[in-house]
């Protein structure tokens, strides 16, 4: 029998999040942080939770995906009309809208996951292409003009309550049985089948457990921008997003985190380049990706572990 | 009856003009497996340097094809040498994030360069009429520029068809295609038929790019996003790497868009076209030509 | 009962028939060979009874129940597990996790309960790692476990990858050439190895093999297999004087075997 232990390493990694929490939250307070840090800091933790959830898709379970803009659009428009048209709560509203955004991830999980490599990386694109298309179709939500004054409901709190949720739900789910599934199937789908791996069952479920937590950073950004249009989700949301991954490295949380960080960062200084920013931001990818194609962080993790002595084995942190 | 003939005539001209864009794709996919997004803006800079050589240099619209064709080329060679090259055995999503940094760059290029204006080739560039056409006693019409776009991509494609089946270039890519490595056991230059390949997919974007100018009647940086992503999907739907795939995913299409755009609605013409994909995807998902193969085990 | 049965097991490919009309049949607990020419659809046939292919025509039963139709995972669940061919090791990750990646099946605590990190989660894990480490003793792998698959010495690797199937807890193991590429030193191990673990886990083994020392050496029973037919069936000493056989591997591999067999 072993029982639940709330290591030294928990105790850090709960202490060091409230602490960042709070600093941050008396920064916001006392306005130390201008408007415009204040938005890139919204943003830098959306861009967590799309890059983090982007990479369970692409990155653990090595499924190509170039659709990620189009669940954070479901999410963003389902919560919109929850808390602006229906009047419901703020929570609701995000929960709904990462529901939402999990079932369009089982919709198009299901039929497109026959497919490998290049062929779903296009019907993915393909996927986010006709959410936006939809969303210019459909007179309820806006058209094309989309839906101005949705309520400013997301704060820090939100933001990073939601970002620390993601980052451990999808820690947790990696560092199980059902996660090294999924890294099986990136590995060799065939011998992770005959391992006895339900190979569908997992990839589905790697789509829809991105999608949820890529409609829950929707709902975020939509309550924050007080606008959302079809336009604020295109193919470029998408890129950026697995730009964010690949740039942290395909596999590795910690990489997507300092990434999203690192982009948000390096955008908000360029800001005032204008279209040289673009261009710019587009060298520097194809350079880091020329000299560095496997990201960062490769695979792996910036653990604490790397800064404390080691008790027992790696894997050990349930005891035995 | 006459509507719908009418409609095909529109689209068949819209759709060689994707199936040209498709052939560059195809070609490339097929020799490195790589989907170069970079492809659409090459377009773009091909129906550039047309428009600064009609306008600028006076010149008529043959010349404007020639040369817009060789700046393409050198352009798509300088980009597989300088970006695509150094990844050819890196990760491929490496690849196609480069691929995609590309594609950025020149957009974002051209817009620091040419600026948000959008331009159009000078009235008269080509002499554009109504003619009338008459089948099975239908009257229809077509303009001189939808047969000068049909007439050119069907002679482009016969230049293809040469080129790829009855020259020692088209063989050296045939070859390079199937097994690059047994290829260069053959003494076959990998590099340069690399090389002419990314030449050739460029020109005929470049010719593209001039008819998209003039059929639109606009040329602006961004002109190569949308039309590049549907040729892309023409290219898989007709079965990627495959040459007559491109071709008849082309046609197909375009015709299938105008007919969405003129019997239902123009704002759901790409909403629908991206569900075609997808739907043919998991039907056959080589696409219409193409052959399903399963891994070895 | 037989632990597996074939029934007029067949597949083509396009109009050339791969497999051909053959029954299998293995009691539980039997050592059975597989061999044959190269291109004799020895590989095929572990295809059809994984799941990886259907048959155009035939029967699978195992364990009473027939496995036409079902999918490689659940074959797998089913009791049958196997090896590769070519090597198909998960090469980036930990030895560890390789063996813990086997165990997923048998694992029974549920996403939730790994998100949450319920007292199941902890308990499942605990449970999962003793296993893979007991199974890595088994095998000699321990000085391994931290280390990425795909850096093993092939005998290694090839070690590494049965002990992944056992992991599955199989009832029947598949070996698709286990001795491919190793040295006679390695392949004496190999065979004493496999002859334990069949006491040790209860196991039924079918393997395909080329090196006929070890297919001679440990099977009870062998099936020759020549263009996608089963040409003879019966214990290694009547194998080795089957004139069919003989005329089948003419020019090859028996060359090698034949002088062997004049000796014992």
């Amino acid at each position: 029998m072993t029982k639940v232990q709330f290591s030294r390493k928990n105790f850090f990694a709960l202490a060091g999040a409230l602490l960042v929490y709070f600093i941050i939250a008396s920064l916001l307070s006392t306005g130390m942080i201008s408007k415009f840090q204040e938005i890139n800091l919204m943003m830098l933790g959306i861009n967590i939770i799309l890059a983090v959830s982007l990479n369970l898709i692409v990155g653990f379970t090595g499924q190509l995906a170039l659709g990620h803009a189009g669940f954070m659009a479901v999410g963003a428009y389902v919560a919109a009309v929850l808390t602006l048209k229906l009047h419901q709560p703020f929570l609701l509203a995000i929960i709904a809208g990462a529901v939402a955004a999990a079932i369009a991830g089982l919709i198009i999980g299901l039929p497109t996951l026959r497919l490998k490599g290049d062929y779903l990386a296009i019907a993915t694109l393909g996927f986010g292409e006709i959410i936006k298309g939809l969303a210019n179709n459909i007179n309820y939500i806006g058209g094309a003009a989309g839906m101005i004054g949705i309520p400013r409901l997301t704060n820090w709190t939100w933001v990073y309550l939601m970002m620390v949720v993601t980052i451990i739900v999808t820690v947790n789910f990696i560092n199980s049985t059902h996660g090294r599934a999924c890294i099986a199937i990136r590995e060799n789908e065939i011998a992770a089948e005959t391992m006895g791996i339900n190979t569908t069952y997992y990839k589905v479920l790697a789509f829809a457990m991105g999608a949820f937590f890529a409609g829950i950073a929707g709902a975020l950004y939509a309550h924050y921008f007080y606008l959302i249009q079809p336009t604020t989700f295109t193919f470029f949301r998408s890129f950026d997003i697995l730009v964010m991954v690949v740039f942290g490295g395909l596999g590795s949380i910690t990489g997507s985190i300092i990434a999203a960080a690192g982009i948000t960062i390096t955008n908000a200084a360029l800001q005032d380049l204008a279209v040289l920013r673009m261009v710019i931001y587009a060298l520097l990818l194809i350079v880091i990706m020329v000299f560095r194609p496997q990201g960062l962080m490769g695979t792996g993790e910036f653990t604490l572990d790397r800064w404390m002595p080691k008790r027992g084995e790696a894997g050990g942190s349930a005891g035995n | 009856m006459a509507g719908f003939l009418q409609q095909v005539i529109n689209g068949l001209s819209l759709g060689s003009i994707y199936a040209l864009i498709a052939l560059g794709y195809t070609m490339v996919y097929g020799i490195i497996q790589l989907i170069n997004f970079a492809h659409g803006d090459i377009l773009m800079v091909g129906a550039y340097i047309g428009f600064f050589a009609v306008v600028y240099l006076k010149l008529n619209i043959w010349w404007a094809f020639i040369i817009a064709m060789a700046g393409a080329s050198l352009l798509g060679v300088i980009i597989e040498r300088v970006a695509y090259k150094p990844l050819r055995n890196a990760p491929r999503l490496a690849a196609l994030i480069t691929a995609i940094g590309m594609s950025l760059l020149l957009e974002n290029g051209g817009l620091m360069i040419l600026g948000t204006d959008i331009r159009s080739y000078p009235v008269g560039t080509i002499t554009n009429k109504q003619l009338p056409l008459s089948f099975l006693g239908i009257q229809l019409t077509a303009t001189t520029l939808q047969l000068l776009i049909l007439a050119v991509t069907v002679v482009m494609m016969i230049i293809l068809q040469y080129i790829v089946h009855y020259t020692w270039t088209g063989k050296a890519m045939r070859a390079v295609s199937y097994d690059r490595d047994a290829a260069r056991l053959m003494g076959i230059n990998v590099d340069e038929t690399i090389s002419v390949t990314f030449a050739l997919g460029s020109a005929f974007a470049a010719v593209a790019g001039i008819l998209l100018g003039l059929y639109y009647n606009t040329i602006q940086p961004l002109m190569g996003i949308m039309p590049g992503l549907k040729a892309f999907v023409a290219a898989v739907i007709g079965g990627i790497g495959l040459i007559p795939g491109a071709m008849l995913g082309g046609f197909a299409l375009g015709v299938f868009e105008t007919m969405v755009s003129g019997y239902w609605s123009s704002k759901m013409r790409d909403p629908i076209v991206f569900i075609l994909l997808i739907l043919i995807l998991l039907l056959k998902p080589a696409g219409l030509l193409g052959r399903n193969n399963t891994e070895k085990v | 009962m037989a632990l597996l049965e074939t029934r007029g097991l067949t597949i083509s490919f396009g109009g050339l028939m791969a497999v051909a009309n053959v029954d299998l049949h293995l009691e539980p607990g039997e050592l059975v060979g597989l061999i044959g020419p190269n291109g004799a659809g020895k590989t095929t046939i572990f295809n059809l009874l994984t799941g990886v292919y259907h048959p155009t025509r035939g029967e699978i039963i195992f364990n009473g129940r027939s496995l036409v139709g079902l999918k490689p995972y659940q074959i797998t669940q089913r009791g049958i597990a196997r090896t590769f061919q070519n090597i198909r090791l998960f090469g980036e990750l930990h030895v560890l996790d390789n063996i813990r990646i086997a165990y997923h099946w048998h694992s029974r605590y549920r996403v939730i309960d790994a998100v949450l990190r319920l007292p199941s989660y902890h308990r499942g894990e605990a449970e999962i790692l003793s296993r893979s480490k007991e199974l890595m003793r088994i095998f000699k792998l321990e000085s391994y476990q931290n280390e990425k698959a795909k850096n093993l010495p092939y005998g290694e690797q090839r070690r590494l990858e049965i002990a992944r199937a056992l992991a599955a807890r199989p009832r029947l193991l598949l070996l698709d050439e286990p001795a491919a590429g190793m040295n006679p030193q390695e392949t004496k191990e190999l065979m004493a190895l496999i002859n334990w673990v069949r006491q040790e886990f209860d196991l039924t083994i079918l393997l395909i093999e080329h090196d006929m020392s070890l297919v001679m050496g440990i099977c009870e029973r062998i099936y020759v297999l020549d263009y996608g037919q089963v040409i003879a069936e019966g214990p290694p000493e009547a194998i080795r004087n089957n004139e069919r056989v003989i005329e089948a591997y003419l020019g090859q591999e028996v060359n090698g075997v034949a002088p062997q067999g004049g000796k014992s």
